[in-house]
């Protein structure tokens, strides 16, 4: 694969890794995700929109596609482009379907305010493209974080 | 995440340090059952130290603070967010319902 493609030096290949399907991974991989893009030029504004974003990705994973902890591993990889980064997220759980996730309401009274619902919508706010695509053996989910113009 | 009390006159408050993510989210949902299990309902979490919070980590709020808020017996409000921890908070519109202070001290005026 061509280095220029991805817009770095040589530097940089598609750092990946497989985590353990346990909330306890999170941290783990918001600290993979972190030193894979520290040479970016992701601002620390983005860098925290998209570590969120991953957050939310694999809690949704462990909660919703494999339906508890230890069922399962989640591999993650992180390419980084000229104009953004990429995050590939797998895992051999259950499909999951996001039509059916309601849209939070943000403006209701507390008494209205449900407790759930809210980490697809942050996960689809805080990054600009969410991809995903199921086959037979993995269901993959993008994250696309682009950078930010310089003026 | 490490996570700490301590008990005043009128409030307790609650000090976070680390991350708030679904791993860690029920510690805090622990340690608030049990303030509230000594009948105190008016409660400060101190964000200065808060790293990261998660929708995991909002959902045991907007929880505690139903709870505070019931028959009118208290209020559950928040502390030293981080430029970072309040953009989480204006995106999940928690800014319209909790009250927001910029230091642990102020919070406590408030009581």
């Amino acid at each position: 694969m061509s280095c220029q493609r991805w817009g770095h030096s040589n530097l940089f290949p598609m750092p990946t890794r497989t985590f353990a399907g346990v909330y306890a991974s999170l941290a783990e991989i918001a600290e993979f995700v972190r030193f894979s893009i520290k040479d970016s030029t992701i601002t620390a504004t983005d860098q925290f929109s998209l570590e969120t974003a991953v957050d939310e990705a694999v809690s949704n994973i462990i909660e919703h596609a494999y339906q508890g902890e230890n069922k399962g591993t989640i591999r993650s990889q992180v390419n980084i482009g000229k104009e953004s980064i990429k995050i590939i997220l797998e895992d051999h759980g259950k499909p999951f379907d996001p039509s059916c996730i309601p849209v939070p309401s943000l403006h209701g009274k507390l008494k209205n305010r449900q407790n759930h619902g809210l980490g697809y919508y942050m996960m689809c706010q805080l990054v600009d493209d969410v991809t995903f695509d199921f086959n037979d053996k993995r269901n993959r989910l993008t994250l696309v974080k682009k950078f930010k113009k310089s003026v | 995440m490490e996570i700490s009390s301590s008990q005043f006159k009128h409030c307790d408050v609650v000090t976070i340090t680390g991350r708030l993510d679904s791993f860690t989210a029920p510690k805090l949902s622990d340690e608030l059952g049990k303030i509230n299990d000594q009948n105190r309902f008016k409660i400060i979490l101190d964000f200065t130290n808060l790293d990261f919070i998660s929708s995991a980590g909002l959902r045991v709020l907007i929880a505690g603070l139903k709870n505070c808020k019931r028959y009118n017996r208290g209020e559950l409000v928040v502390a030293g967010l981080s430029p970072s921890i309040r953009s989480v908070f204006e995106l999940a519109g928690f800014h319209r319902i909790f009250k927001i202070f910029p230091d642990v001290l102020s919070a406590v005026g408030s009581f």
